[in-house]
C-alpha cells in the first residue's frame, strides 16, 4: 500500500512539475501556478509517507496556501495576457536541455556508483513534539534569526511596493 | 529529477514569473531529498533544516515578487528579453 502511494505521489509530482515549465496547451502563467500547487500537494503526500507529518502540514499551509496566493495575486496584478503568444527560442531550448541532461547524467552515474546500504527500517517519527523540542533548544538561535529575517523581508517589501520608488 | 525540471525551467522559460516558479521547484526538490535522508539516517536535524528552508523561501518569494511588480511598473514587461537596460 505504502509503495503504491509512493509511486503515485512521485509520478504526480514529476508530471505536474513538467507541466509547470512546459505546458503544451497553454503558456499562461496561471496554469503553471495551478500545476505548481499540485506538485506541492503531492510532495506533501511524500512527506507524510516519510513520517514527516509536521513538515507536510507546513508545506501545504505555507507553500500551497500563502506562497501560491501571492503568486496568483501578482499574476492578476500584472495582467499578462500579451505574453502568451511568445515563442521559445531554439538556441536557448537546446542549450538548456544540453546542460540539464549532462547534470542528470552526472547525477545518475554517481548514484549508480554508490549503492545505498539497505539498512534496518527507520524508527524516526517527525512528530510536532520532537521537532518543536529541537527548534526551541538546540536550534533556538537560528529560529530567532529567521524571525528577524522575516521582519526584514516584510519591511523591504513594503518599501519596494511604495508608489514613488526612487 | 524535480531539481532538473526546475533548472530547465529557469534556463528555458523567458517569463519572470515562471522562472520564479521553477526556483520553487528546485527548493522543493532539495527539501524532499533532505527529508528522505533524514529518515534514512534516523536523524531529525534534516527536518529542522527543511523547516528553515521553507521559511526562507517564503521570505524570498515575497521579496522577489515585490521586485517583479516594481519592475513591471517601470517597464511594462515581465519578460527577461525586454530587460536589456545594461546593453543600451
Amino acid at each position: 500500500m505504502t509503495e503504491f502511494f509512493f509511486y503515485f505521489f512521485a509520478a504526480a509530482a514529476l508530471i505536474c512539475g513538467l507541466l509547470v515549465i512546459a505546458n503544451p496547451f497553454s503558456q499562461n502563467p496561471v496554469t503553471s501556478a495551478m500545476f505548481l500547487v499540485l506538485t506541492i500537494a503531492s510532495l506533501a503526500g511524500l512527506f507524510v509517507l516519510l513520517h514527516a507529518f509536521f513538515l507536510a502540514a507546513v508545506q501545504v499551509l505555507v507553500y500551497a496556501g500563502a506562497v501560491m496566493v501571492l503568486f496568483l495575486f501578482v499574476i492578476m496584478l500584472l495582467d499578462l495576457k500579451a505574453e502568451e503568444r511568445r515563442k521559445l527560442k531554439r538556441l536557448g531550448l537546446a542549450g538548456g536541455v544540453l546542460v540539464v541532461g549532462s547534470i542528470l547524467g552526472i547525477f545518475f552515474a554517481s548514484l549508480a556508483r554508490s549503492p545505498l546500504p539497505a539498512g534496518e527500517p527507520s524508527t524516526l517519527e517527525g512528530s510536532t513534539i520532537e521537532l518543536g523540542k529541537r527548534l526551541f533548544t538546540q536550534y533556538l538561535l537560528p529560529f530567532e534569526v529567521v524571525s528577524v529575517l522575516l521582519l526584514v523581508a516584510m519591511v523591504g517589501v513594503v518599501l519596494l511596493s511604495k508608489k514613488d520608488l526612487k | 529529477m524535480l531539481f532538473a525540471l526546475g533548472l530547465l525551467g529557469v534556463l528555458v522559460r523567458r517569463n519572470l514569473l515562471v522562472i520564479y516558479m521553477s526556483l520553487e521547484l528546485m527548493l522543493n526538490a532539495a527539501n524532499l531529498a533532505l527529508v528522505a535522508f533524514s529518515r534514512f539516517n534516523n536523524n531529525l536535524d534534516g527536518q529542522v533544516f527543511v523547516f528553515f528552508i521553507i521559511t526562507v523561501a517564503a521570505a524570498e518569494v515575497a521579496v522577489g515578487l515585490a521586485l517583479i511588480v516594481a519592475l513591471y511598473r517601470k517597464h511594462q514587461t515581465a519578460h527577461v528579453e525586454d530587460l536589456t537596460l545594461m546593453k543600451d
